[in-house]
């Protein structure tokens, strides 16, 4: 996390010192990337991290919370019940509102109303990143989509920029509504924004997404954590070899979260 | 110069006390909200931006409405409006400063605001928006007193300031192109993506500012000895109604592209608006209302017989001003979170400390006009003297 705050402010001292150029180049030259990047996984030799959800497994153990309870646990999630207040890091929600471009009035009930996990798509161009007007939301080199929540101010244009409600505000101060802090992350305060950073402290531990380790230790197995630039991947055979779906594609945001339905 | 604002009438520190009042009640609103966090708001998870944020679009569009009587009286030397320039210029400056406080109260963690100087972010269209208004502040502030400041002593002004007037005016084209440009360019919200919003802001700014100014003007006329002269007036008007027509185009031909193209992403939002969706109604009698409003002061307006009695412009003018500050103080912000990204349907209200905090703003700012305005005729009528 250390390392790729670093490799990111120089890159953002660069640009900044372009002035407006470097703003123009660094959206203009991300559409060129999508270009070119069309058929071929992404440039460099770095990793890149990924998610792949398998929904119908996910489905089969119904009402199943490991992976939600493990995520929220590990990283301080409060616990808020109404709907309008609440912060969420990963949680669940039906085919027919995650896919609404792909399902039609003949897309069965059992598929439209198959609960679909939700995260942060860590986004290869997020919508996020280029909004903030602090850079307190920054992207790592190895993929994840990171939130400095020391720098955020509370303007909540990067949660009006996500198309996927993957962000959420601390309407209030979060610590109530956390039945047990864990020391070993710190909670939030109130009037920051807040969202799944694809367990970036354990990826540095070498440890895999807690999401996913208490998916597999569940038995579900539903969730595959892999290097998208590691062509012997699993996550990347599989996205190769089946069709795995990113929300809303045609935005151009190339999420990085793959689902199979 | 300052000294005028401190003597005055009992009506002035009437008016001065009741500003004082909305602003104490605002401050006291403020400071739970402070402690508490913006729970206290009608914001939630899916409208995450509302009241405060619509109020800062609509003033940015006041603040830029000055340009009409700048680019007239300095480009095209249209004398009439030598008298009320500096009533724009200081209309301007108040707006950009509600405009700012709004921005600020709608922060999550205020005290971290001058995050955006001290990281600039050029991709980032906020940080433009904070750029080009504290420019524009700079600009007004910087004009208005040396323009006025010359007048008051009885000289032209200096050659110098001229390139600054010049620069104003594009200028004031582009804090509210910018302001429009924070929605427009989101692939997240599909009621803002539209290459029309920023000509739309613009065309609703130059109807809904100089009616603002007209009314300020005639209200002048009535309790003080200042009049801003009726060809002034007249031509405001004819500008306010060529204005509201383009802005009523503008929004016909987004209603054409969104419901003839019939795409639900596009078509759901302005359902929302205007017949309400799965019983979620709350907008629908303002927008409708607006709309209205909108269409029968145009119409009322249209005919120059009644433009020139002072009485129905007022009240045309009116009609106006609060058409546009429902489309664009209400609906163009919350029509855009409803239906969400996720296609939920989470309303939202302004809850009372809210409304309070707003009007708190707007007694800053009209504090802040009203002593400037005290300071221009007070002068103004010493050189009559």
């Amino acid at each position: 996390m250390a390392s790729g705050r670093r490799e990111f402010l120089k890159t953002a001292a660069g640009a900044a010192a372009l002035g407006l150029g470097a703003g123009a180049g660094s959206f203009l030259g991300a559409q060129a990337l999508a270009r070119s990047s069309a058929g071929q996984p992404a440039a460099g030799g770095g990793k890149r991290y990924a998610l792949a959800v398998d929904t119908k497994k996910c489905a089969e153990r119904e009402g199943c919370r490991a992976c939600i309870d493990a995520c929220h646990v590990t990283h301080n999630v409060p616990r808020i019940e109404n709907r309008e207040e609440e912060v969420k890091w990963v949680w669940k929600e039906e085919v027919q509102w995650v896919f609404q471009d792909r399902v039609h009035e003949y897309s069965g009930e059992e598929l439209r109303r198959r609960p679909v996990l939700l995260l942060c798509n860590h986004c290869d161009n997020p919508p996020c990143v280029r909004v903030c007007p602090t850079q307190a939301t920054f992207k790592s080199a190895d993929g994840p989509v990171m939130m400095d929540p020391h720098r955020c101010i509370g303007c909540r244009y990067c949660v009006v920029g996500c198309p996927y409600g993957a962000r959420s505000f601390n309407w209030k101060d979060p610590k109530p509504y956390i039945e047990h802090v864990d020391p070993a992350y710190p909670p939030r305060a109130r009037g920051v924004v807040e969202k799944c950073t694809m367990c970036s402290e354990r990826l540095a531990r070498g440890l895999e997404p807690a999401c996913v380790e208490a998916c597999t230790r569940s038995g579900a197995g539903a969730l595959l954590f892999g290097d998208m630039n590691e062509p012997e991947s699993e996550i990347r055979k599989r996205v190769e070899s089946s069709l795995a779906l990113r929300r809303k594609e045609h935005l151009g945001t190339r999420p990085q979260v793959y689902y199979t339905l | 110069m300052l000294e005028k604002a401190l003597k005055g009438s009992g009506k002035y520190w009437g008016l001065m006390c009741f500003l004082a009042l909305l602003i104490g009640v605002g401050l006291g609103c403020y400071l739970w909200q402070f402690r508490v966090g913006l729970q206290i708001t009608g914001l939630s998870r899916d409208v995450p931006w509302g009241f405060y944020i619509s109020q800062f679009t609509f003033l940015v569009g006041v603040a830029a409405s000055a340009v009409i009587l700048v680019l007239p009286y300095y480009l095209h030397d249209f004398k009439a409006f030598g008298r009320i320039v500096v009533l724009g210029e200081f209309l301007a400056i108040s707006a950009v400063i509600m405009c700012m406080l709004f921005v600020f109260v709608d922060m999550g963690q205020p005290m971290r605001v001058l995050n955006v100087m001290l990281h600039p972010t050029p991709q980032s269209v906020m940080f433009w928006d904070v750029m080009v208004l504290s420019g524009y502040l700079l600009l007004n502030v910087v004009i208005s007193r040396v323009t006025f400041g010359a007048e008051v002593r009885g000289v032209a002004p200096p050659a110098w300031i001229k390139p600054i007037i010049v620069l104003s005016i594009p200028w004031a084209v582009s804090i509210h192109t910018v302001t429009a440009f924070l929605y427009s360019g989101l692939g997240a919200r599909p009621f803002w993506l539209t290459a029309i919003l920023a000509p739309r802001f613009l065309a609703s700014a130059f109807a809904s500012g100089p009616s603002l100014l007209i009314l300020l003007c005639l209200l002048l006329k009535r309790f003080t000895r200042f009049d801003a002269g009726s060809k002034a007036i007249q031509k405001l008007g004819v500008i306010v109604v060529y204005a509201l027509l383009v802005n009523i185009f503008f929004v016909g031909v987004e209603l054409f592209t969104a419901l003839y193209s019939d795409i639900p992403e596009h078509k759901h939002h302005f359902q929302y608006l205007f017949l309400g969706l799965e019983g979620k109604t709350t907008m629908v009698p303002w927008m409708w209302f607006s709309q209205i409003v909108g269409l029968l002061a145009v119409l009322f307006l249209l005919n120059p017989k009644v433009r020139e009695n002072e009485r129905f412009l007022a009240l045309g003018c009116l009609g106006v001003v609060v058409a546009i500050w429902i489309e664009k103080g209400l609906g163009m912000v919350v029509g855009g979170f409803v239906p969400s990204t996720q296609g939920s349907l989470m309303e939202y209200w302004p809850t009372a400390p809210e409304v309070a905090i707003g009007l708190g703003v707007y007694g800053i700012g009209f504090l802040v006009l009203t002593v400037l305005y005290k300071v221009a005729l007070g002068e103004r009528e010493l050189e009559e003297a």
